[in-house]
């Protein structure tokens, strides 16, 4: 008889829920994890690119000849020898090149790739490749770029429109006629990058087998789909191997690089591994950037509060390629009629060419634009109306379940919740009792915000996962997913871990190496929790029912009795009879002639297929949602603001890993609160002015303020457990509630970021003589 | 250039190695001894990525010259856990309490308070905020930074009674 205690399935779950360590700590805190740039193959080559130094230039001739002279170097490569291959996000936006051909659309664009014995003599060499340009006139303003008669980025693209997007649901006109009070404005965001500390970086060798790739990448699958077509292999031939990432958030990492595709051909040619690792100048000037958007906003309100309508016209610099860009115009719109209810909303989207560095994606991916011009408007129109900024969003936030006008539908909402957390909170209450004057004055902000999970983008969607069963009961787990510091490795390990009653040691994660890991899209619009979290509990469910068979078998009863918890099997309510996870394995294993065990599951969901080019049904399998409080000291003197606190209630549905949950809430302020007082791209005709992390100003230790989150529990029936998005939720919050906390402090409205003590100096200014003037008149 | 010959302590142990003499220390650290635990992120001095420890003195690697430390002792990130490999305080905070994220800054920022805790083994906020300032983190937004540099100050303090 057995002494196992017998475990009841009421103390399930044991994981999910939990304060748990990241899986990948230990290496993170030793050094050992290996990054890109940390793999190495014997005799390896490097490759630096030879870059443009004009925005805008018509290519008249590279001549190599005294690189290729110089010792030490092996090879040089122009646009022409990758052919006719050119990328993009969609079949027709591939305009895109991994080398310029002909012209130069971008400050440092690169034109050719050099490679030399040491990176060193590479760098050395990139000075001594010879180009000859006939600068060309360029365009820097997408206002000025729309105008007729303004230089072509494109010369095919008229108007330097490089996409459109328009939506029109229900009847704005009717909804603005309908309303009190209407408003517009016009708002802008900054110009601003991910700005992940790890500088992209792969290694690349090429033999009879195919190509393998040591790449940065949070996805490697898009990368080894444009490797398979610029090369002309087969995707069986191509291995993308995913080091540890350092750092993601969008756009760069999610795509290829002219690095990536000079390190292969020059493998291929020269018969040896080749290295490149950018450096942060070529980060901060050639790196995908968040599109700088103009967003015109009107809205109509009812004296109460009610929204009747929304119209936002938005204008956004693309730069010089297309990339991902028709994605962030239609995340731009189609999130519009959330998280208020909003019975009328148009929305025109246009992504403009310019000769600037290309607009992409970034964390808080298109919304957090729009919704910041609707969040900013919303309070000035609630001061002018004289109601109060919550009562507002109260009045108008939705509740599950909840059909947008543009087909979007959300089944759990933890919105007003969130709100009336805020509302009890300390800062709120205690609002009215703060200084003003001066010299110092206090104020305190809020937003009220959703973002999808589970992006659905055009194409493949899937995630997979295989869970191996190993002889002594522990587990191998190969996904497709890329952690590229979420946390998202733990989040999915632990799922595994859950369904089998094992520990996050009894199951080791394979990250992707394309040969190896089942195919996946990667890391983007906070999907990997949700898409591969429920490929994973499929995966370990199919183990699941494998072993509970032969344990069956074994207790002479039916598989829906066996129950797995504490690493220990047993039947369901029949104390004698149960054993190790390890015991049951073996047996499972060594049965007969043996039997190899292996799970394997696939992410679905039943929604139906949405319109892209309307805007029409749902984006994402979840919503989630955030309110935030922002607290700010506004020297009136200097115009320096100092972030004091931020409390975000997030309703990220179930928080698997609650620590994960805050920490992912915990970053993405962090980049709010950079996009909303400090960073900026300096751009001067092209050319960026500021490419240092310390010019650049993204916040450091001595910026940041006391952050609490608090989860607002919801149960969402489509995410694994229940959970919904935990990244992208704060990035959309934290700007427009740091810009009504300064309002709050100074009276002024902000309309654009950053928001710079300069700024609010000259506002003030003309504030006291504006209110001089009026006095004066007055008396 | 001529290689220049330098001899130091490199976590516990006594090298000798032949470096160009513009060769960084950073670079040294990850080429000639495979130490990529040691991380480059800007090369300008400007994250603290590369911190290390040299004398005692928290230094960015990135800004010295591999011949500057001949006859000094260096200590980085894969010399700070005891020989059994048993975690130092602050790498047990930093797991403990998810002091990190991407990990890309966490090698410097784990030298960086452990220097920080050496000086001051009971700091407020705002002295972990100004000692910290040269690391740069753009994943965490510091909050559970600061929980793991309290928590490793707890366990630094309690070693030291002991």
């Amino acid at each position: 008889m057995s002494t196992a205690p017998v475990k009841k399935i009421d103390n399930w779950p044991n994981l999910i829920g939990k304060k748990l360590p990241r899986v990948d700590a230990p290496q993170k805190v030793t050094g050992d994890a290996k990054y890109a740039a940390d793999c190495n193959q014997p005799g390896q080559y490097w490759v630096k690119l030879v870059r443009s130094p004009y925005p805008h230039a018509r290519i008249v001739g590279i001549d190599a000849s005294k690189a290729l002279k110089h010792p030490g170097v092996k090879g040089v490569l122009t646009g022409e020898d990758f052919n006719d291959f050119s990328w993009g996000w969609m079949p027709q936006t591939r305009d895109e090149r991994p080398l310029a051909v002909g012209k130069v659309l971008y400050y440092a664009e690169a034109v050719a790739a050099v490679c030399a014995a040491d990176e060193a003599t590479a760098e050395l060499a990139c000075e001594l490749v010879e180009v000859e340009y006939e600068e060309l006139p360029g365009v820097f303003d997408p206002e000025e770029a729309m105008k007729d008669g303004a230089p072509l980025v494109h010369e095919q693209r008229a108007g330097n429109l490089s996409w459109d997007f328009h939506m029109d649901y229900g009847d704005a006109e009717k909804g603005f006629a309908k309303a009190d009070l209407v408003r517009e404005e016009r708002f802008e965001t900054g110009r601003v990058i991910t700005g992940f500390l790890e500088p992209p970086a792969a290694v690349a060798m090429w033999d009879t087998d195919g190509i393998t790739i040591w790449a940065s990448k949070q996805s490697p699958y898009f990368h080894y789909r444009h490797l398979a077509a610029c090369f002309g292999l087969p995707l069986s031939k191509i291995r993308v191997i995913q080091p540890f990432v350092g750092g993601g958030f969008g756009g760069t990492k999610n795509d290829s690089l002219a690095g990536d595709f000079c390190a292969v051909l020059f493998a291929k040619r020269l018969g040896r591994p080749v290295k490149f690792v950018y450096s942060m100048e070529e980060v901060l000037t050639t790196c995908r950037r968040r599109h700088n958007f103009i967003v015109d906003t009107k809205i109509g309100m009812m004296k109460d509060g009610t929204l009747t309508a929304m119209q936002q016209t938005a204008i956004a610099d693309g730069g010089a390629y297309t990339a991902i860009g028709p994605l962030t115009m239609y995340l731009s719109g189609v999130m519009g009629t959330l998280p208020y209810k909003l019975p009328n909303f148009k929305f025109d989207a246009y992504r403009i060419h310019t000769n600037n560095p290309i607009g992409a994606a970034m964390r808080g991916h298109g919304s957090t634009h729009t919704r910041y011009a609707a969040e900013i408007l919303m309070n000035m129109m609630a001061e002018e109306l004289g109601l109060d900024r919550l009562d507002v969003r109260l009045k108008n936030a939705i509740e599950a379940p909840h059909t947008t006008v543009n087909g979007i539908t959300v089944n759990s909402c933890g919105l007003k919740e969130g709100l009336q957390t805020l509302r009890n909170s300390e800062a709120w209450q205690n609002r009215e009792k703060t200084p003003k004057g001066g010299p110092i004055a206090h104020g305190v902000g809020i937003s009220g915000t959703s973002y999808l999970g589970g992006a659905r983008q055009r194409g493949h969607q899937s995630c997979a996962a295989v869970v191996r069963l190993c002889e002594d009961g522990t587990i191998n787990y190969l996904t497709g997913a890329s952690d590229s510091g979420q946390g998202s490795d733990t989040v999915l390990v632990q799922i595994i871990a859950e369904e089998l009653g094992l520990t996050l040691d009894d199951v080791s994660i394979r990250r992707v190496d394309t040969a190896v890991t089942p195919i996946d899209a990667g890391s983007y619009g906070s999907r990997v929790t949700i898409l591969a979290g429920q490929a994973a509990q499929k995966a370990a469910r199919e183990i699941k029912e494998q072993l509970a068979e032969v344990a069956a078998g074994v207790w002479k009863t039916t598989a829906d009795r066996i129950l797995f918890n504490d690493r220990t099997v047993f039947v369901d309510g029949d104390p004698d009879k149960s054993m190790p996870f390890r015991k049951l394995t073996q047996i499972a294993c060594y049965d007969a002639a043996g039997s190899v065990i292996m799970g394997k599951g696939y992410s679905q969901y039943d929604l139906e297929e949405y319109d892209f080019e309307q805007g029409y049904g749902n984006p994402g399998v979840s919503y989630s949602f955030t309110s935030q409080l922002a607290e700010v000291d506004v020297d009136l003197e200097t115009g320096i603001v100092n972030t004091t606190n931020f409390l975000i209630a997030h309703d990220s549905g179930k928080p698997l890993h609650p620590v994960n949950v805050e920490a992912q809430c915990h970053g993405s302020a962090s980049q709010g609160l950079g996009q909303a007082l400090y960073e900026n791209f300096k751009m001067d005709q092209g050319h960026t002015r500021n490419p240092t992390m310390v010019n650049y100003m993204m916040p450091l230790a001595t910026e940041h303020p006391k952050m609490e989150v608090v989860h607002i529990e919801t149960e969402d029936p489509s995410g694994p457990f229940g959970a919904k998005e935990a990244s992208e939720g704060a990035i959309v919050s934290t700007p427009p509630a740091i810009v009504d906390a300064i309002h709050d402090a100074t009276g002024v409205w902000f309309t654009s970021q950053p928001i710079t003590p300069e700024m609010i100096v000259t506002a003030l200014k003309e504030k006291k003589s504006r209110e001089k003037k009026a006095n004066g008149k007055a008396s | 250039m001529t290689p220049i010959t330098c001899e130091f302590v490199l976590n516990g142990r006594t090298e000798q190695v032949s470096v160009a003499p513009n060769t960084t220390l950073l670079h040294m650290l990850r080429e000639s001894f495979m130490l990529t635990g040691v991380r480059e992120g800007c090369g300008h001095g400007e994250c603290g990525s590369c911190s290390i420890v040299v004398d005692g003195k928290l230094m960015n690697s990135c800004l010295i010259l591999a011949v500057e430390v001949d006859g000094k002792e260096i200590q980085t990130i894969e010399g700070l856990a005891a020989p059994d490999g048993t975690f130092h305080p602050v790498q047990q905070a930093f797991v403990d309490e998810s002091g990190m994220q991407c990990g890309a800054c966490t090698s410097g920022m784990v030298m960086s308070v452990k220097t920080l805790l050496e000086a001051n083994p009971d700091p407020t906020r705002e002295e972990m905020k100004e000692a910290l300032a040269g690391n740069f983190c753009r994943c965490t937004g510091w909050e559970l930074i600061f929980k793991s540099v309290e928590e490793a100050a707890i366990a630094m303090r309690q070693g030291a009674a002991r």
